[in-house]
């Protein structure tokens, strides 16, 4: 399944400081549909390159960071319940608290 | 005394001319407005509706001849035109940081007529905050920021009411301060202030204009605004201490808090003229680099939020004693952090290890900040091995140490220095943890050698 997946406000200097990342991820076995929490484990062990505890807390992501699949809070959509389809946008963002 | 042509005496007396003009203009600035305040009482039918010279009572509005002509840009708006304006003239703005954001936040906010601007801030303005907070100038270095906010404001509108609140924003006076505001901008610098900030608008019901901008990217959200989620709903639970880079570590490039404090005094704008959608429920990316902004969609009000939710635990009385500090794990001010790590017999001052450079004893320096870093500045005859480096390259620390003939003898000089001092000491538990036991870090890193020993050398 095409997906990008795109990284900022910091998450992006886990993965080689690249921000947008055009990947394809597999369906997992015995699975009929993609969802937010297979990507997850997927971009840990894809994409993530240091420091995993700035990204993910127990299966989900660490407080602090904002998922929006295609340019919507994944609360929205249910979380790591949310179903992904070929060409989604999944945005991984960390909130700044500069000024 | 004269030996240097009397440059010391000229430079003495130019500081005070200009400190002496800075309080007179600073004076004038503060006796037109009251003036202003005073007249406006005392012939309030000048610009009330019942003065017909101006064609007040017919027009159905209170602007007088000069607001007319000062705002008439924004009049010819048909959008916002008259309408929008008086309900800007009798707003009340609270910009809580006079920094990179607040600089244009309250520059936009004063110019375009907001009624009472109010602005908290406890700091001094320094050289290293010029390039973005554009609202201070060089001849107010080493004075209060809202001093020099208030009288930039001044100098653009001596016709609104601006109030200098020359403090640092804390649960005991939060309560007070905000309470004579409609709207708030949170223009602040720190992950505590952001949720001390947010708590205490939902107490008040007052909307919260929030930004943030760290190196090239921007956020920006409408919090607590008409039924939408507050700062608490979004983030529930702080992040980790590592997670929140300042822009005195990480950097900033000066026009993107400068372009996210444009957009919190536009959002601050349409909430108090009633004009326009603000961004409440969704939030705004800005990437600078690749000039994106991008605005999305996120979760409405929460019914488990401990601040606006149903069953909300932050009461007044609650706020007054909650540790904001201790909730985030990080300071209220950007004061960088000083870790103690190891013990006195591991460290050595700048000082101390200035009178190692001089006796020529033999030793290695390692300089453990990122290169980026050292770059910019670094001592003679460093060896730059970054901390997040340091264990794949001890092998070079070896080798440096066989090339000068030191043995890996306990008291082998070995001395790491990093910007603070800080990252030395991490640096030195790790050597000493990898059997390289006589390391020792410089206290308070290049910060203290530029203090203690030489003060012509960069600090950044
Ligand atoms: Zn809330």
């Amino acid at each position: 399944m095409q997906l990008t997946l795109e990284f900022g406000g910091g998450l992006e200097l886990l993965c080689d400081s690249v921000k947008i990342h055009s990947v394809n991820v597999d369906l997992p076995a015995e699975e009929k549909k993609l969802t937010m929490k297979h990507l997850l484990a997927w971009v840990r062990s894809n994409l993530i390159k240091e420091r995993p505890e700035m990204f993910m807390k127990g299966d989900t992501v660490r407080p602090g960071v904002l998922v929006l699949v295609n340019d919507c809070d994944w609360e929205l959509s249910g979380q790591l319940e949310t179903t992904l389809e070929d060409k989604d946008v999944v945005v991984f963002i960390s909130t700044l608290h500069g000024g | 005394m004269d030996s240097n042509g009397g440059v010391d005496e000229l430079l003495t007396e130019l500081q005070s001319l200009k400190d002496s003009k800075l309080d007179i203009e600073a004076r004038i600035s503060v006796l037109e407005a009251q003036l202003q305040q005073i007249q406006s009482k005392q012939h309030p039918n000048q610009k009330g509706s019942s003065d017909c010279s101006n064609g007040g009572s017919e027009s159905g509005h209170d602007l007088t001849p000069d607001m007319i002509y000062r705002y008439s840009r924004q009049l010819l708006l048909p959008s916002f035109g008259v309408q929008g304006q008086s309900n800007l003239l009798k707003s009340s703005i609270l910009v809580i940081g006079a920094g990179g954001l607040g600089s244009p936040a309250l520059l936009y906010l004063a110019a375009c007529g907001v009624g009472r601007l109010g602005m908290v801030d406890h700091d001094v303005v320094e050289l290293n905050n010029l390039h973005r907070q554009i609202i201070h100038g060089e001849a107010y270095i080493g004075r209060s920021k809202v001093e020099s906010a208030a009288a930039a404001c001044r100098s653009i509108n001596s016709t609104i009411e601006i109030v200098e609140h020359k403090e640092a924003l804390r649960t005991s006076n939060a309560l007070e301060i905000v309470s004579k505001y409609d709207i708030v901008i949170d223009a602040t610098d720190n992950a505590p202030s952001r949720y001390m900030i947010s708590d205490c608008c939902v107490l008040l019901g007052k909307p919260l204009v929030s930004g943030a901008a760290l190196g090239l990217e921007g956020q920006l959200a409408v919090y607590n605004y008409n039924g939408g989620p507050c700062y608490r709903c979004l983030f529930p639970t702080p992040p980790p201490t590592t997670a929140c880079q300042r822009c005195s570590d990480s950097g900033v490039l000066g026009v993107v808090p400068g372009v996210i404090g444009c957009l919190q005094a536009l959002e601050a704008i349409k909430v108090a003229s009633l004009v326009g959608e603000p961004l409440s429920g969704r939030m705004l990316l800005f990437d600078a680099l690749s000039a994106r902004i991008r605005i999305v969609k996120i979760r409405g009000r929460s019914s488990l939020c401990e601040a606006c939710g149903d069953n909300a635990t932050v009461t007044h009385q609650k706020f007054q004693h909650f540790d904001y500090e201790k909730f985030t794990q990080s300071p209220l001010s950007a004061a960088p952090l000083k870790l103690k790590l190891l013990t006195a017999d591991s460290r050595i001052s700048s000082k101390e290890y200035d009178e190692v450079v001089k006796k020529g004893e033999a030793h290695i320096l390692i300089d453990v900040r990122p290169s980026h870093h050292y770059k910019i500045v670094s001592l003679p005859k460093s060896t730059n091995i970054p901390l997040a480096n340091l264990e794949d390259r001890l092998p070079e620390i070896s080798s440096e140490l066989k090339r000068k003939g030191i043995h890996d003898a306990p008291d082998a000089g070995i001395y790491v220095v990093c910007r603070r001092g800080n990252d030395s000491q991490r640096a030195v538990q790790l050597l000493h943890k990898m059997g390289f036991t006589s390391a020792k870090d410089i206290v308070g890193g290049l910060e203290s050698w530029a203090h203690d020993v030489d003060q012509r050398f960069p600090t950044y």
